[in-house]
């Protein structure tokens, strides 16, 4: 069938303003949208430029906008939308575009390097592995889906009006060590999270769960967090 | 730009991290990768990491080695095989502790699954011996290792592209790469280099492979004198979606799934009677495309299914949840009510670099090494794969011999000083990238990809003859003219793909050339081999390892051998 591809296109160091190219892409409902923006750079415009690598929904790399939502174009058909072929592509919202479709995910990377992203704990491994009750591995299970793609953070209405917001995909990887049974830092990592921009600056809008691919319940990691914080000082109170 | 490192490692997967956490610390190590370093195509790997720490049923590292060396179809190196095998149990141990989330027994311990090819006593039934973590495994080791690295003060070149090696008498001192971001070219003195830059799925049409896994490392080391080892065996996993080759996970079947043909016949069963759809993955892939042939695909059309539905819901959710998800997301299919269209599909390459078990890449058949030069994971060949690799093993392999090749890297470099930068090699390599860019040729870069692309389909697959890989020989001898007329019609330095996939693509056809010319060569069947001419294992004149040594631009490369390490198990007919 013949679909109609508006894309975003803006190029810094040259362009004074951004601009949308109409790209027309012989494709199949069982195209991924991916597909067809390959198609548009390889048949019809090469410098068209976006991150894709896996093309299996894994590696993260290419979260867009996608007709006003944000989804990964490797994990999105033709056939998903029902716009009579019609497409709108557009760069991730919040991050700072490098060139068209591809933006600067380093302040992203910087919040979550941030929360610790590590297992601490301060006692010497046994001879084989630690014991962990495979409920606590099953709820933390959830947060290891994610890719980091960058969706949920990007949707973050929070995020948008302060910068300084942790934001859902660095308070996600804090609650898969929060909450795993092998990490020591527990407290430590409450006290780290127990901020305004910190678990307190997430208020329930449910945007990030609603955009995850991996289908993460982004929002109710986040509360489990701010319970815990809560727990935590009742604890240390009494 | 000009950089200084004790080492440098290219590629962020498991053995490119393995390695970096290795030397961080003591060292400063830079880690460059043509993508982030956690989009590398290691967090891919679905099903497991095998080792024999028996916490399901009883266990041993002799009967992990006897199945890699019976899967390798008695091509891999037992002495290599035997240091993975041993060193598997203190991989997980080691991968747990930095918290990697595998999942548990009721008891709490690592749970294990049952995968294609590992047995209990020497063959005599399937054996649960992969660890995991549900269907994502690759992709929580990569999280770790990477959150881990960014502890260890190791400096990474995210989106920066290897364009080829600094060489000082035969020894490299460096590397030159391309920034994508800003298209600026930097130098990177070193002492020791790593590559770790994966696989090069991507010269076949419908592979399980990243748009990433082009292979250049193989290549750029090639060119600087390293040989390439045993090349002619790809690997086809059974499993990929029908028309994409989105990878469903062995674990699938490790797990109770069923191949069957249109009959709804389970047709392993007849194959192997013991392992039956658990057998080695050159194995079942054969036997689905011979079903194939013989007019028992779907509805008549070349795939078949792979059948969950007995599984239950809950196994699909909490074991198996990415590929349920890719079956919904790609094929529409649920697979708790209906089974899997599948197709064998590109997915692993047994051979690459040739090195020793400590990473060392070698320069000629008596395994003296090209000095600063070492490769690990699956752009390396040490060898333990052999004609097939065993799954589970490949995330094995790049843990256990990327730290070994750290270590190796460290003693390396506490001893040895970098000779000083050759003159004039950064601006070759560098003034050769801008010859391209400037080029006025008229071929799409795009068009002879495809075209390599169907005739490594067509003809390098998974049967072979003299005829096919003579013809595939042909199309690649016409692409290479026509890549001389490449162009590049994208003149910008922000982000320029067009660029790089003329790049990649000069290096897949390099590596697809070798891929068929060991084919050729070896006139019998051997693991994911396989000959129609030649259709029997040939161990009086093959039971040796093919290398080939680049023998200068637009020559034939030179064809060598290199005798097996048989130390335990001596070559015995394969059976499952």
């Amino acid at each position: 069938m013949k679909t109609t591809f508006i894309v975003f296109r803006y190029d810094p160091a040259t362009d004074a303003r951004p601009r949308y190219d109409e790209y027309e892409v012989e494709a199949e409902g069982t195209d991924k949208i991916l597909d067809c923006l390959n198609k548009i750079r390889w048949e019809q415009d090469p410098t068209l430029t976006y991150r894709y690598s896996c093309a299996h929904g894994i590696c993260g790399s290419d979260a867009l906008v996608i007709n006003g939502n944000i989804d990964l174009a490797c994990q999105k058909l033709i056939r998903d939308f029902k716009t009579g072929g019609n497409f709108i592509i557009e760069p991730l919202p919040l991050f700072t575009v490098i060139k068209d479709l591809l933006v600067d995910l380093e302040p992203f990377f910087e919040k979550y390097r941030q929360v610790q992203p590590f297992l601490i704990n301060s006692q010497d491994p046994p001879e084989t592995e630690r014991l962990q009750d495979s409920q606590n591995q099953a709820l933390i299970e959830p947060s290891l889906r994610c890719i980091l793609c960058g969706s949920c953070t990007a949707s973050c209405p929070i995020n948008r009006a302060n910068e300084n917001y942790a934001g859902p995909a660095a308070l996600l990887r804090a609650f898969r060590y929060v909450f795993d049974s092998r990490d020591t830092a527990t407290r430590e990592r409450l006290r780290q999270l127990d901020t305004k921009d910190g678990a307190w600056g997430c208020r329930n809008m449910w945007w990030c769960t609603d955009v995850c691919p991996k289908e993460i319940p982004v929002t109710k990691c986040i509360a489990q967090i701010k319970r815990r914080i809560k727990e935590n000082k009742k604890e240390d109170g009494s | 730009m000009e950089h200084k490192y004790d080492a440098v490692v290219v590629g962020a997967g498991l053995a490119g991290l393995r390695a970096a956490i290795e030397l961080g610390g003591n060292s400063r190590v830079a880690v460059i990768s043509k993508v982030f370093a956690t989009r590398s195509h290691s967090g891919a790997a679905q099903g497991g990491i095998g080792a024999a720490i028996g916490n399901q049923e009883e266990d041993s590292w002799q009967w992990h080695m006897f199945d890699t060396v019976k899967g390798s179809d008695y091509l891999g190196d037992q002495d290599a095989i035997e240091v993975m095998a041993k060193d598997a149990p203190r991989t997980i141990y080691e991968l747990e502790h930095m918290g990697v989330p595998f999942n548990r027994t009721p008891e709490g311990k690592i749970a294990q699954r049952a995968f294609g090819g590992h047995t209990r006593n020497f063959g005599e039934k399937a054996i649960k011996r992969a660890c995991f973590a549900a269907d994502r495994t690759g992709r929580v080791i990569l999280d770790t290792l990477w959150e881990k690295s960014l502890r260890a003060g190791i400096d990474f070149f995210n989106e920066f592209q290897v364009l080829g090696l600094l060489m000082e008498d035969g020894r490299c001192c460096g590397l030159v790469a391309y920034e994508l971001l800003t298209g600026k070219f930097h130098t990177f003195h070193s002492n020791a280099v790593l590559l770790a830059t994966g696989g090069a799925g991507k010269i076949y049409q419908t592979t399980s492979n990243a748009f990433a896994s082009t292979g250049e490392g193989l290549s750029i080391a090639f060119r600087a004198g390293a040989l390439l080892e045993d090349m002619e065996f790809v690997q086809f996993h059974p499993t990929g979606i029908y028309k994409l080759g989105i990878l469903i996970s062995e674990a699938a079947r490790g797990e109770g799934g069923i191949l069957r043909n249109r009959d709804g016949t389970r047709f392993m069963e007849q194959y192997a009677p013991k392992i039956k759809d658990l057998a080695p993955r050159d194995l079942v892939s054969r036997c689905m495309t011979e079903e194939m042939l013989a007019d028992r695909g779907i509805d008549g059309k070349d795939y078949l299914h792979l059948d969950l539905t007995h599984l239950g819901k809950e196994v699909l959710d909490s074991k198996l949840s990415e590929i349920s998800g890719f079956a919904k997301t790609y094929a529409g299919i649920d697979p708790v009510s209906e089974p899997i269209p599948v197709v064998p599909t590109c997915h692993y390459m047994m051979g690459g670099i040739a090195t020793d078990s400590d990473g060392r890449v070698l320069a000629d058949d008596k395994k003296a090494p090209v000095s600063g030069l070492y490769a690990a994971g699956e752009c390396a060949c040490v060898s333990v794969h052999g004609a097939n690799r065993l799954g589970c093993n490949s995330l094995l392999d790049t843990l256990v011999f990327g730290r070994r090749a750290g270590k190796e890297i460290r003693n390396f470099i506490a001893k040895e000083t970098p000779p000083p930068a050759p003159t004039g090699q950064a601006d070759e390599i560098t003034g050769r990238i801008s010859a391209l860019l400037d080029s006025e040729g008229s071929e799409k870069p795009g068009d002879i990809l495809i075209g390599l692309q169907k005739a490594m389909k067509d003809n390098v697959g998974v049967f072979r003859t003299k005829e096919s890989l003579n013809a595939a020989l042909s199309v690649i001898e016409g692409l290479e003219q026509r890549y001389q007329n490449v162009k590049v019609v994208d003149k910008g330095c922000c982000f320029n793909r067009n660029l790089l996939e003329a790049i990649e693509l000069g290096h897949m056809l390099e590596i697809a050339k070798v891929i068929a010319m060991g084919a050729l060569a070896r006139e019998e069947s051997r693991g994911a081999h396989f000959r129609k001419d030649f259709s029997e294992r040939d161990d009086q004149n093959f039971l040796h390892h093919t290398l080939f040594r680049h023998a200068g631009a637009g020559t034939t490369p030179e064809f060598l051998k290199k005798p097996v390490s048989i130390t335990r198990f001596e070559p015995k007919e394969r059976k499952y």
